[in-house]
C-alpha cells in the first residue's frame, strides 16, 4: 500500500474481499436475528459493526468465527465457503467480550495455548509468546494468573492471545466495554497501532459510536438484523442515508416537512407556515412532494444576535437553555413553530464575555450544504 | 487480641474439645487398657477417690499391648489394606459415575438445574439403613436385578452379586454418589461457557476443549468429591456388613465385631485410633487443597 493513495479497497472494482456475505440470514427458532445481509470486508480493513444492543452484532461475529451456522446464504472467507467448517479449522481468531482467559493458566500459558495446538516447535512458541508480550507490553506480568491482573491488563492478554496465531481475521466483540473512558481512548489508539503493525484484518463490534468513528476504516450501522448503511466514518456522519443512522451517530437536529424542490444534489424542504424553505443536500430515496426530514448537526448551526441576511437558511428563536460543556456550549433554541433546535458553539472566549443568555431572541443559520434531506420515518432509537 | 475476640474464638474450640478431643482421649485411654470380664469390660478404670497414688497406679497399668497385638496379627494389617483398596476403588468408581452426572446437570437448561440437584439429594430424605436394605432386595439372587436380567434372557442363572465385593462397590457408589456429584457440579456450574469457545477458537476440537478446559477447571470439585467419598468409605461399616460377604474385609466391620461380638473394647479402641491416624493424612491433604482453592478464588 503506497502512502499517497488513500486506503479504500471498497472503491476498487478489482480488489478481492477477504470476507463475503451473500444473502446471509440467521434464525433462532422463529426469531430472525440476521436478515439477508450482503457485505464485503477487504484485507487490512478495520471494520466496525455498530448498532444498539440486540441488533445482531455478536451473532454476525459468531458466524464468522464458526460458532453459529447461517440459516440461509453463503459466507466465504478468503474465497472458501465456510459452511460446516468448525472454529478450530478457520484462520480466524476472536477476542471475547468477557475475555475468556483460562483462569488456571498464567499469561504465558494463555498466550501459548493456541500455538501448542498448531504443530509449532517449542522454541518457536517461546519466541512468538515473547513477541506477543512485547506487543502488548506485558513482559513484567508473564507469570501472573488472570485473577492477578487489572481489567486493562486482562484485555491486553486477550488481545495478544487472539493475535498469537497470526490469524487472517481478528474478531473483537466489544473489546473495550469493561474499561473506563480514559483507558478506552488510550486502548483504541493501541488497537489501531497494533492493527497497522500486524496487517491483520480487524472486525470490531461496538455500541459506542465514538469508538467506531475513531478506529474504523469503515462502519456498518445495524438495526434489527439488517445493515442500514456501510460507509467510511466521515460519510456515515456527513451523509447518513436515513434518520436512524443520523440519530445513531452523533447528535442531530431533525426538522420534518415536505420536499418542495428537488434538483440533483439540492433539495428544499417546506416545513412551517410563513417561513422560507430550508435548503440542503438531497439524501437518497426522497421524492418531490413527499414527506421528508431535514437533518443538521448542532455544530453546523451558527448562532447570532443580528439577522444573518447573507444566508438562505435562517430562523429566529428564543434561547431556552444553555448547556456548558467546557470547550463548547450547546444552546437550545425554541423556534416560533415550537421546534427545538440545538446549536453548538465553541467557547473561544471566557464565559463572562459572551453576549447571549437565557430568553434572548437569537438567529440560527446554516449553509446550503450543511444539512441533508432524508426520507422520513425510521426514527432514531 | 481483645477479650471479646478471644471469647468468640473460644466457643468453637470449646465445642471441638468437648465433642472431639475428650472422646478421643477416652478412646485412646481404653486402647491402652487391658481386656477384663467386668463392666466396663476393661481395666484399669479411673478412680478419683484413690487420690494421687491411685492416679500413678492407674497410669502404670496402661501399655501399648493392644497396638503390638494389632501389629503382630496380620488379619488387622490385611483388613486395613483391604479397606484402603476398597475405598480407593469405590472412590474411583463413584467418580466415574458421578462426573457424567454432574456434567449432565450443569449442561441442562438453567431452569431445570435446581430440580435436578434436588433429585440428587432426594435419597437423603430416607434413612441410610433402609436404602442399603433396599439394595439387598435388588441385588439378591431372587432380587429385581436378577429377575430382570433373566426375563430379558441375558442370563439363565442368577448372578451372585449380593455378599460379594461387587455388591459393596455398588452400595458405596449408590450411597455416596451425592457427595461426589454436588462438589463437581458446583465447579462445572460456575464454568464460563466462553472458555470452551475460546479453546475451540484457538484450535482445539470439541473434545480437546473439554479435556483441557472443563476437566482442568473441574479439578477442585473432583478432588473435594473424592475426599468426601473416600474418607467415610474407609471406615464404612453398614454397607460391607449388609451387602458384603464373609470374605469382605473392612475395618469398620472388624471394629464392630471387636466391640459387640468379642466385647474386646481395648482392641477395638486401638483399631479405631489407627483408623483415625490413617484418615488424618487425607483429611489434611483435603484441607490443604481447599485452602489453595480459596486463595485462588480470593
Ligand atoms: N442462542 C440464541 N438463541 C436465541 N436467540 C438469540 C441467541 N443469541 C442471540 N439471540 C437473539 O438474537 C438477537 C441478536 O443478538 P446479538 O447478536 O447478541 O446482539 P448484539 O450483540 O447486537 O447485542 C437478540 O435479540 C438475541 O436475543
Ligand atoms: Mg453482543
Amino acid at each position: 500500500m503506497s502512502n499517497n493513495t488513500p486506503f479504500a479497497p471498497w472503491n476498487d472494482e478489482a480488489a478481492v474481499p477477504l470476507i463475503q456475505f451473500d444473502g446471509v440470514s440467521k434464525k433462532y427458532g422463529d426469531f430472525l436475528a440476521i436478515d439477508n445481509i450482503d457485505l464485503k470486508i477487504y484485507p487490512r480493513e478495520f471494520f466496525a459493526l455498530l448498532g444498539p444492543s440486540g441488533c445482531g452484532k455478536t451473532t454476525l461475529m459468531r458466524m464468522l468465527a464458526g460458532f453459529e451456522e447461517a440459516s440461509a446464504g453463503k459466507i466465504t472467507i478468503d474465497n472458501k465457503d465456510m459452511a460446516g467448517i468448525p472454529p478450530n479449522k478457520r484462520a480466524v481468531n476472536m477476542m471475547f467480550q468477557s475475555y475468556a482467559l483460562f483462569p488456571h493458566l498464567n499469561v504465558v500459558d494463555n498466550l501459548a495455548f493456541g500455538l501448542k495446538r498448531s504443530r509449532m516447535a517449542k522454541s518457536e512458541i517461546d519466541g512468538r509468546v515473547e513477541e506477543m508480550l512485547r506487543l502488548v507490553q506485558l513482559q513484567k506480568f508473564a507469570k501472573r494468573k488472570p485473577h492477578q491482573l487489572s481489567g486493562g491488563q486482562r484485555q491486553r492478554v486477550a488481545l495478544a492471545r487472539a493475535l498469537a496465531k497470526a490469524p487472517k481475521l481478528l474478531l473483537l466483540d466489544e473489546p473495550l466495554g469493561a474499561l473506563d473512558k480514559k483507558l478506552r481512548e488510550e486502548t483504541q489508539f493501541e488497537l489501531m497501532d497494533i492493527q497497522e503493525k500486524t496487517g491483520t484484518t480487524f472486525v470490531i463490534v461496538t455500541h459506542d459510536q465514538e469508538e467506531a468513528m475513531t478506529v474504523a476504516s469503515r462502519i456498518a450501522v445495524m438495526d434489527h438484523g439488517k445493515l442500514v448503511q456501510i460507509d467510511t466514518p466521515d460519510r456515515v456522519y456527513e451523509n447518513p442515508n436515513s434518520i436512524y443512522v443520523a440519530g445513531f451517530i452523533g447528535d442531530v437536529n431533525i426538522i420534518e416537512g415536505r420536499v418542495s424542490h428537488l434538483a440533483g444534489e439540492e433539495a428544499q424542504l417546506c416545513w412551517a407556515e410563513g417561513t422560507s424553505d430550508i435548503r440542503g443536500m438531497a439524501g437518497p430515496k426522497i421524492q418531490k412532494g413527499e414527506e421528508a426530514a431535514f437533518a443538521v448537526r448542532p455544530e453546523k448551526v451558527a448562532l447570532s444576535v443580528q439577522e444573518p441576511i447573507e444566508r438562505n437558511n435562517r430562523v429566529a428563536g428564543r434561547v431556552e437553555d444553555i448547556a456548558y460543556l467546557g470547550n463548547m456550549s450547546t444552546y437550545y433554541v425554541r423556534l416560533e413553530n415550537g421546534n427545538l433546535i440545538k446549536s453548538q458553539v465553541a467557547n473561544d472566549r471566557r464565559i463572562s464575555r459572551r453576549s447571549v443568555t437565557w430568553n434572548d431572541q437569537v438567529w440560527l443559520s446554516w449553509s446550503d450544504t450543511a444539512g441533508i434531506v432524508l426520507p422520513s420515518g425510521g426514527n432514531p432509537s | 487480641m481483645t477479650l471479646s475476640k478471644r471469647l468468640l474464638i473460644f466457643v468453637p474450640y470449646a465445642w471441638l474439645l468437648a465433642l472431639f478431643l475428650v472422646p478421643f482421649f477416652i478412646v485412646v485411654k481404653i486402647a491402652l487398657s487391658d481386656y477384663a470380664i467386668s463392666i466396663p469390660p476393661y481395666t484399669p478404670t479411673f478412680d478419683l477417690s484413690a487420690g494421687w497414688a491411685g492416679f500413678v497406679d492407674f497410669l502404670s497399668k496402661l501399655d501399648l499391648e493392644n497396638f503390638v497385638f494389632l501389629a503382630e496379627d496380620d488379619l488387622y494389617w490385611k483388613t486395613f489394606l483391604s479397606s484402603l483398596q476398597i475405598a480407593v476403588i469405590a472412590t474411583l468408581l463413584t467418580l466415574l459415575v458421578g462426573f457424567p452426572f454432574a456434567y449432565a446437570i450443569a449442561q441442562a437448561p438453567s431452569e431445570w438445574r435446581p430440580s435436578l440437584v434436588l433429585l440428587v439429594i432426594l435419597p437423603f430424605w430416607t434413612s441410610f439403613l433402609i436404602r442399603v436394605y433396599a439394595l439387598i432386595g435388588i441385588l439378591s439372587n431372587e432380587g429385581f436385578l436378577n429377575q430382570f436380567l433373566m426375563w430379558t434372557g441375558l442370563i439363565s442363572e442368577p448372578l451372585a452379586i449380593l455378599n460379594t465385593d461387587i455388591a459393596v462397590y455398588i452400595g458405596i457408589v449408590y450411597a455416596y454418589l451425592p457427595f461426589m456429584v454436588l462438589p463437581i457440579y458446583a465447579t462445572l456450574d460456575k464454568l464460563d461457557g466462553s472458555l470452551l469457545e475460546a479453546a475451540q477458537d484457538l484450535g482445539c476440537t470439541r473434545f480437546q476443549a473439554f479435556w483441557s478446559v472443563t476437566i482442568h477447571l473441574a479439578k477442585p470439585g473432583v478432588i473435594a468429591g473424592c475426599f468426601l467419598v473416600f474418607i467415610p468409605t474407609l471406615g464404612e461399616f453398614v454397607i460391607p456388613s449388609l451387602l458384603g460377604g464373609a470374605r469382605t474385609l473392612m475395618i469398620g466391620k472388624v471394629l464392630w465385631e471387636e466391640f459387640f461380638s468379642n466385647r474386646d473394647w481395648p482392641v477395638a479402641s486401638a483399631v479405631a485410633v489407627i483408623l483415625l491416624l490413617i484418615l488424618i493424612v487425607p483429611i489434611v491433604l483435603f484441607q490443604r487443597s481447599e485452602q489453595r482453592l480459596r486463595e485462588q478464588n480470593q
